[in-house]
């Protein structure tokens, strides 16, 4: 079997009391490769997300990730922090008091002196054309900030692998472009969920699309 | 910063922790109060650091001050009516009498609420709560309950943000608050939806720290600085404090 970074198999995962939402679903994403994933609204994209990040428990099916399959918590513990989960809506991520403390969170967490946290959280922000932003309060931020700097919450620990849920939501195309700069410029493999195909088309090389439970390409 | 700045609110920009153990001593010590003169003297030792504490809107201040301490109305309602009956009485009201010691009681535990809370707003407006938080941390306040309250301050505002963008919504579209059953339905549901969002919230949050590696620990700025002018503080305080145990013993009610 090839080194697949991710790989799903037999997916079936949903909320309780209804019917599930992945039904069967298999995916793989091999090194070095960045994917995209359409479908319409409630078709379970953000969901698919959730069992890939251990979020979400799968009522069956498989779950690898780096070539080991992870079930409970505890084997999920190491790898989420190498994988930049961005969340769909920027104030689940954000929890600091200030936009400096939350980039520098993450890196903490891993281990980091202070004084290097703080170093990579300014670094994070210059790439994101964010200069200045460190001391600012994290509600005070417009929605587009708010969404960048959550890109932000999740480069800031170096990932190997990008998830991004609808990381274009709430930016202008001045802030599209720059996103578009800096993924392309850090060249990592993953997954982008985007309702907005051009920007995938510029993004991705392959895109898939979610209906009834299942992947297929698109 | 220019000099007259950083002259003018001296307690600004002082050490948080520092603040934060000036809160706790001046907050108990005035609720060991037990002379109204000391109460007084308390009070203004709070207004003097509530002036210290930075540019104020003092109409706010005032709004905010009586509101927290709207259950003093209670205080007045029952206390002078109620204590230690027959007591001296000092007015008839009907069957009910007024008797000095309800009085006196009332009054001095109007003046220590009002003086522990105006010394509390000082101090809260002198830093940002965020750094009062790490202070009492780095003071040895458990982590749990810290980060708690981080994430508390963080998500009240959240909620509140929250609840005016419902009301915004509910507003476009021709709610207008009446008597009647269709507005408690609203306001019902407004309330339900804040607390499942809430709920839901918390949920993702967790995901969010998880997601980065989140074990338990919360870390927060650790980098204070404890200045020379920071002891002007502790002397004032200190002198504060001395004054008001002096009257205190000095004069017994
Ligand atoms: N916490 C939850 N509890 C119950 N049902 C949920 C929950 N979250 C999502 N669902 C349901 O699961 C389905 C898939 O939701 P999901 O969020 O994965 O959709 P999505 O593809 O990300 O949609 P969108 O494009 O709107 O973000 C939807 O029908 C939704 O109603
Ligand atoms: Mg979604």
């Amino acid at each position: 079997m090839p080194d697949f970074l991710l790989n799903l198999t037999d997916i079936v995962a949903g909320y309780p009391g209804r019917p599930p939402v992945l039904d069967g679903l298999s995916f793989a994403l091999g090194p070095a490769e960045l994917v995209g994933l359409v479908g319409p609204n409630g078709c379970g994209k953000t969901t698919l997300l959730g069992v890939i990040m251990g979020l979400i428990k799968p009522q069956s099916g498989v779950v690898r990730i780096f070539g080991e399959v992870r079930s409970e918590e505890k084997s999920f513990r190491p790898v989420r922090p190498q994988i930049g989960f961005v969340f769909q809506d920027a104030n689940d991520q954000l929890f600091c008091p200030t936009v400096a403390d939350d980039l520098a969170f993450g890196p903490l967490n891993l281990g980091a002196s202070r004084k290097e946290a703080d170093a990579v959280a300014q670094e994070v922000l210059k790439t994101l054309g964010l200069d200045g932003f460190g001391p600012r309060i994290a509600y005070d931020l417009s929605g587009g900030e708010k969404k960048l700097v959550a890109l932000g919450t999740a480069l800031a620990l170096k990932p190997k692998l990008l998830i991004l849920d609808e990381p274009t939501n709430f930016l202008d195309v001045e802030a599209v472009a720059r996103l578009e700069a800096v993924l392309k410029k850090l060249n990592l493999p993953g997954v982008i969920v985007s309702h907005d195909l051009p920007f995938l088309d510029r993004m991705v090389t392959k895109r898939y699309r979610l209906t009834k439970g299942r992947l297929r390409p698109d | 910063m220019t000099l007259a700045e950083r002259t003018k609110e001296p307690l600004r920009r002082a050490d948080p922790r520092l603040l934060v153990l000036v809160l706790v001593l001046w907050s108990f010590l005035l609720a060991f109060l037990e002379t109204k003169d000391a109460a007084l003297a308390g009070l203004l030792g709070s207004s003097l650091l509530y002036l210290l504490s930075g540019p104020k809107n003092v109409f706010w201040g005032l709004k905010n001050l009586l509101t927290i301490n709207l259950f003093l109305v209670f205080v007045w309602l029952i206390l002078p009516f109620s204590f230690s009956y027959p007591g001296s009485i000092v007015y008839r009201l009907g069957p009910l009498a007024v008797t000095r010691e309800g009085l006196d009681l009332s009054i001095l535990l109007s003046l220590k609420a009002l003086a522990i809370t105006l010394g509390a707003m000082a101090i809260t407006g002198a830093s940002s709560v965020f750094d009062l938080l790490a202070g009492a941390r780095r003071l040895g306040a458990p982590e749990k309950l810290v980060a708690l309250l981080l994430l508390m301050t963080r998500y009240t505002q959240v909620i509140g943000e929250q609840y005016h963008r419902l009301r915004q919504a509910m507003r476009v579209r021709g709610f207008n608050p009446k008597t009647n059953f269709h507005t408690l339905r609203s306001y019902a549901n407004l309330a339900g939806l804040l607390l499942v969002r809430g709920i839901d919230r918390a949920e993702r949050v967790q995901a969010a720290m998880l997601c980065r590696g989140y074990t338990g620990r919360f870390w927060i700025r650790t980098d204070f600085k404890f200045q020379p002018r920071d002891f002007l503080i502790i002397f004032l305080v200190l002198c504060l404090s001395c004054l008001v145990t002096v009257i205190d013993a000095r004069l017994p009610s």
